[in-house]
């Protein structure tokens, strides 16, 4: 069964390939790892691609083959980043408030142990007790089940009240990105219980190794994040494939003869809806030990449109489009935005990318859905068409 | 005749040529005190002054307390100085004639302190009450206002009478009101002030209510003999540790030793890596430290602490009531009631505030969400970067002001002129993008949402990311005050009405105008209008130029009360679109109920939760997912042929 899946789809197995390889360079030419021509603060950033990447593959398979264009999964990618963060910021708080406690001449008493973290962690948003939401963040197993179970049940219980009351196509997209903006104003209050703007912070420093340095950890990190992108991308393959599969592309493509058909519609819907939630909440949790801080604009509703945006140029509806275009514009962006392209002079004005890469991006990106809907993966198509 | 008015006149000024030198002698009467005058000493002087009568006395005032009055060294005798140079000015006090001009030397400048410039100030004020000149009787009048302070009520009541300024007079009545509400000897009056004060709503007349019914926390032991408002239960009203320490506080009991004095107790007291007798590491739980704790108290190292016993038998011993600073029943109870009904009647009054609020918050949504109401509503075009042409329409109004200074004339060039922006942008963005994206919507949006990326990046590079101001013209600025608590700001009625207007105009188009029944028709029907002579193409670049126009007529309007930036479009785009699918898409009047019903809910909210208005704004969209579940197609949603699908 599984040789024969592989053999089925030799793209997978062409990804795979590409990913191992790419991880091995990557390994070979790191600074913790290898001949140090990369340096850990580039390993970070290629390890948030990837956690994009495959929040960007969960968008392709909800967006490129169900049809649902969702504004709401960098939501559920952030919500996998607060989840983790809680554990890791309390944590470390932790272990720095024993550590200045340890001076004193008598012990402390638990209260006094969990007053002092409280006020170490919400002092800046005036609070000195933990929130409810707090209860599990002592816990690394229970904050873990978390990144999976909050945006699997949020997903879950919007999916079904969307797709109940047959809320499809560009309503259904305004209807997740409402969600995602409530969502965000919800934690910029201070009494969220989440520190509000302020967001969670240092996040990169993992309890428990405080010894390790940041290069080896975040080779770690580029290695986890590789392996859930590879892990991700063969579950959606799976999921693609066979008559499940088939049934997604037809709900995309007529969603009222499907229905007609005899399926339920609604809960292939869900099911799509709600797995691709719980990986992007995954690769979120995988994301914000790598970026380091996590605050409530980085769900903003635009965050989820230029996910969109990335699988789009990459290609939707091709799960290694979605990879290609998120790598392709985000090492792209961050080239642009990082002062790395060259300035050019006009002459009577001086275009500098930094000011001008989103008026480009925002054009071109008009350019590729007018003139290229098949994105950067149109090209492999006819590479194949080519050979065939 | 004559004669007889000369008489009358000579009469008249016999007196003041009689009381030519009364001032000084009666200045003279007081020398040491006005050479040095004190807090203190100073309160005798100015009543003898003041009951005195004299017509100068005001004059003397006002020179004392800007330390114009001079001492001559040689007798004592007071006169105003005005110095030149090295040189002295002296002037009478009584005639107000230049006497002699000496050394500075000679006289010596009295300084009253502050603390005297107060009391020479209040004395001032009775007889500015009454001074010819109504700016300076509004001043004092004022300067009451600003102190409530009981010795003003007599000369204020004095001057009532002869006050002849009719917004004067009230303001004078109302004041005189307050203080003797608060102040008065004569409980009846107190009583009579207090239940006119009811039917006031302003801030001051709470605030004096509020302070006649100031409370304070009193233990007592048995019965109290206070005017009581209520005794506190505890457990219910007050929690135990904090009556405890109220008892404490005034009945001098032991003090309960807190966990933190513990600690510092026990650190204080560690012997050779024990307290007590228990090793310190073993201290890290409560009630060990309070053995321990226990165990210092005994050996007489540190106070005992507060048993459960003693804290119980104090609660018991002792009451806890709530008492007023004012002891007599009767004026108390009068205000309360007064509080009661005033707070009645605010409260009415805030819910018809509330209730403008959330009309003004509706037709801004209105605005924002009408051109979408068109673009998107009628020919279900998503068009993201309908908020960037709020900005440019906001833009142009910035731009048209640095170019016309005159605010009102500005504004009349900048709307139509944003009209014809955006109408521009909006009809080459349909020509250029959207009309090749027709039959796909989800990629409309996509492709919109790229054209806002960089408009507004775009807007960021030429105006750069600061706020710009849209500055509104002289005659929109204040607010239209109904009442103390009932008030809006004028440019809010202007958008009322210019909301109205749209709703006016748009539906004349949309019903009643050829271009409106062609928009219409190619809506319902694209092919079959065609076939009937209309020509499609050029009916949805007019339609969304339309549309778009008004975005930028609304992003005029919202510059004026809301800062212009790059990002100000964003801000209103999801709930512009929440608006038309909540009113129900393709209707102009869903969308004015959409607006309705945000505004009304989110002002809603926010009155339950005044302090935050984020709160209030996830409510108001959980609510909008929660309400599409039950009405997917708006409040007021298309039937039949019309609605399509």
């Amino acid at each position: 069964m599984r040789k024969s899946f592989f053999a089925d789809n030799p793209s997978v197995l062409w990804f795979l390939a590409c990913l191992g390889l790419f991880t091995l360079g990557v390994t070979v030419l790191a600074e913790a790892t290898g001949a140090g021509l990369i340096s850990t603060s580039f390993v970070k950033t290629l390890g948030k691609v990837l956690c994009l990447c495959l929040v960007a593959v969960a968008m392709d398979v909800v967006w490129g083959y169900c049809g649902i264009l969702s504004l709401g999964h960098f939501a559920f990618f952030g919500i996998g980043g607060y989840a983790v963060g809680m554990w890791l910021m309390y944590a470390r708080t932790e272990a720095i408030v024993i550590q200045s406690l340890a001076e004193r001449t008598i012990p402390p008493t638990a209260t006094e142990l969990n007053d002092a973290i409280a006020t170490q962690i919400f002092g800046v948003v005036g609070a000195s007790e933990f929130p409810l939401i707090w209860a599990f963040s002592h816990s690394l197993i229970l904050q873990l089940m978390m990144v999976v179970l909050v945006p699997g049940l949020l997903a879950l219980i919007f999916g079904w009240l969307a797709f109940r009351s047959r809320v499809t196509g560009v309503y259904l997209s305004i209807l997740t990105q409402a969600m995602t903006l409530a969502l965000a104003l919800y934690l910029f209050q201070n009494d969220s219980g989440l520190r509000g703007n302020n967001g969670l912070s240092g996040l990169q420093n993992i309890p428990g190794f405080e010894a390790v340095p940041q290069s080896v950890i975040s080779m770690g990190f580029f290695w986890a994040s590789a392996l859930a992108l590879g892990l991700g991308y063969v579950l959606f393959a799976r999921v693609l494939t066979g008559k499940m599969g088939s049934v997604i592309r037809a709900i995309r493509d007529d969603e009222a003869r499907v229905r007609f058909l005899g399926y339920h519609v609604e809960s292939y819907k869900l099911f799509v809806f709600t797995l691709t939630a719980i990986v992007a909440g995954i690769a979120g949790a995988l994301y914000y030990p790598q970026a380091g801080i996590i605050n409530p604009a980085e769900i903003a509703p635009i965050a989820s449109i230029y996910l969109a945006v990335w699988v789009a140029i990459g290609g939707r509806g091709r799960l290694y489009g979605a990879v290609i275009g998120t790598a392709f514009v985000s090492l792209l962006s961050s080239w642009f935005t990082g002062g790395g392209a060259p300035n050019i002079n006009l002459g009577f004005y001086t275009i500098q990318w930094t000011e001008w890469w989103l008026v480009l991006l925002g054009t071109s990106f008009v350019a590729v859905t007018l003139f290229f809907p098949g994105g950067i993966g149109m090209i492999f198509d006819k590479l194949k068409k080519g050979t065939s | 005749m004559i004669r007889i008015l000369t008489m009358a006149l000579a009469l008249l000024c016999l007196p003041l040529t009689v009381q030519a030198q009364e001032l000084q002698s009666l200045l003279q009467s007081h020398q040491k005190t006005i050479a040095k005058p004190s807090r203190k000493s100073v309160g005798p002087v100015l009543e003898a002054l003041v009951t005195s009568g004299l017509p100068t006395v005001p004059v003397f005032l006002e020179y004392w307390q800007n330390k114009d009055v001079y001492s001559r060294e040689d007798d004592g005798l007071f006169f105003y100085g005005k110095a030149a140079g090295d040189t002295l000015e002296l002037i009478d006090v009584d005639t107000g004639e230049t006497v002699a001009t000496v050394d500075k030397k000679a006289a010596k400048q009295i300084k009253p302190n502050g603390g005297v410039r107060k009391e020479i100030g209040s004395a001032l004020v009775q007889f500015q009450l009454s001074d010819p000149d109504i700016a300076r009787r509004t001043d004092a009048v004022n300067a009451i206002a600003r102190d409530m302070s009981g010795q003003m009520l007599t000369p204020l009541l004095g001057s009532i009478d002869n006050e002849n300024d009719p917004t004067l007079l009230a303001r004078k009545k109302q004041l005189a009101n307050y203080l003797s509400a608060k102040f008065s000897d004569d409980p009846a009056h107190r009583v009579a002030a207090i239940q006119d004060i009811a039917g006031d709503l302003s801030v001051e007349g709470r605030a004096i209510l509020s302070q006649i019914l100031e409370t304070e926390l009193v233990v007592t032991k048995g019965a109290s003999d206070r005017n009581l408002l209520e005794t506190l239960e505890i457990g219910e009203d007050i929690s135990a540790p904090e009556a405890y320490a109220l008892i404490v506080e005034q009945h001098k009991l032991s003090p309960m030793v807190s966990e933190n004095e513990i600690r510092l107790a026990l650190e204080a007291n560690v012997e050779g890596g024990k307290v007590g007798g228990i090793p310190v590491q073993q201290l890290n739980d409560l009630s060990k430290r309070e053995n321990a704790y226990d165990v210092l108290a005994s050996a007489g190292a540190v106070a005992p602490r507060v048993t459960e016993a003693m804290l119980t038998d104090a609660l018991e011993t002792y009451q806890i009531h709530r008492a007023f600073v004012e002891d007599d029943p009767v004026v108390t109870l009068a205000a309360l009631e007064a509080q009661a009904s005033v707070q009645t009647r605010v409260g009415v009054n805030q819910f018809f505030d509330l209730s403008l609020d959330a009309i003004s918050l509706a037709s801004i949504y209105f605005l924002a969400a009408v051109g979408l109401a068109i673009t998107f509503g009628v020919m279900g075009v998503i068009n993201m970067a309908h908020g960037e042409f709020i900005m440019m329409g906001a833009y142009t109004g910035y731009v048209v002001q640095q170019f016309v200074p005159n605010y009102t004339a500005s504004l009349i060039v900048a709307l139509p002129l944003a009209f014809i922006v955006t109408f521009a942008a909006g009809v080459a963005m349909e020509r250029l993008v959207i009309r090749w994206l027709y039959n796909r919507p989800l990629e409309t949006l996509l492709a919109t949402f790229g054209i806002s990326i960089a408009l507004q990046q775009l807007a960021k590079n030429i105006f750069g990311t600061q706020a710009r101001p849209l500055t509104s013209p002289g005659w929109l600025d204040g607010a239209w005050i109904i009442n103390d608590v009932v008030q809006i700001s004028y440019i809010r009625i202007a958008i009322f009405v210019l909301a109205l207007m749209f709703l006016g105009l748009l539906l004349f188009i949309l019903k009643r105008t050829r271009l409106g029944l062609e928009v219409r028709a190619v809506t319902q029907n694209p092919r079959m209008a065609a076939s009937m002579g209309i020509n499609p193409d050029k009916i949805k670049m007019m339609t969304f130029g339309l549309g778009s126009g008004i975005a930028g007529i609304a992003g005029v309007a919202i510059g004026l009360f809301a800062k212009v930036t790059s990002e100000m479009g964003s801000d209103y785009i999801v709930q512009s679109f929440m608006t038309v699918v909540v009113g129900g898409v393709g209707n102009v009047w869903g969308t004015l109920a959409g607006a309705a019903m945000i505004g009304t809910f989110q002002k809603g909210v926010e009155w339950l939760n005044p302090s935050n208005t984020l709160a209030a704004q996830t409510y108001m969209i959980l609510f909008i997912i929660l309400f599409i579940q039950f009405r997917p197609k708006g409040i007021i949603a298309l039937k039949g042929r019309a609605a399509g699908d």
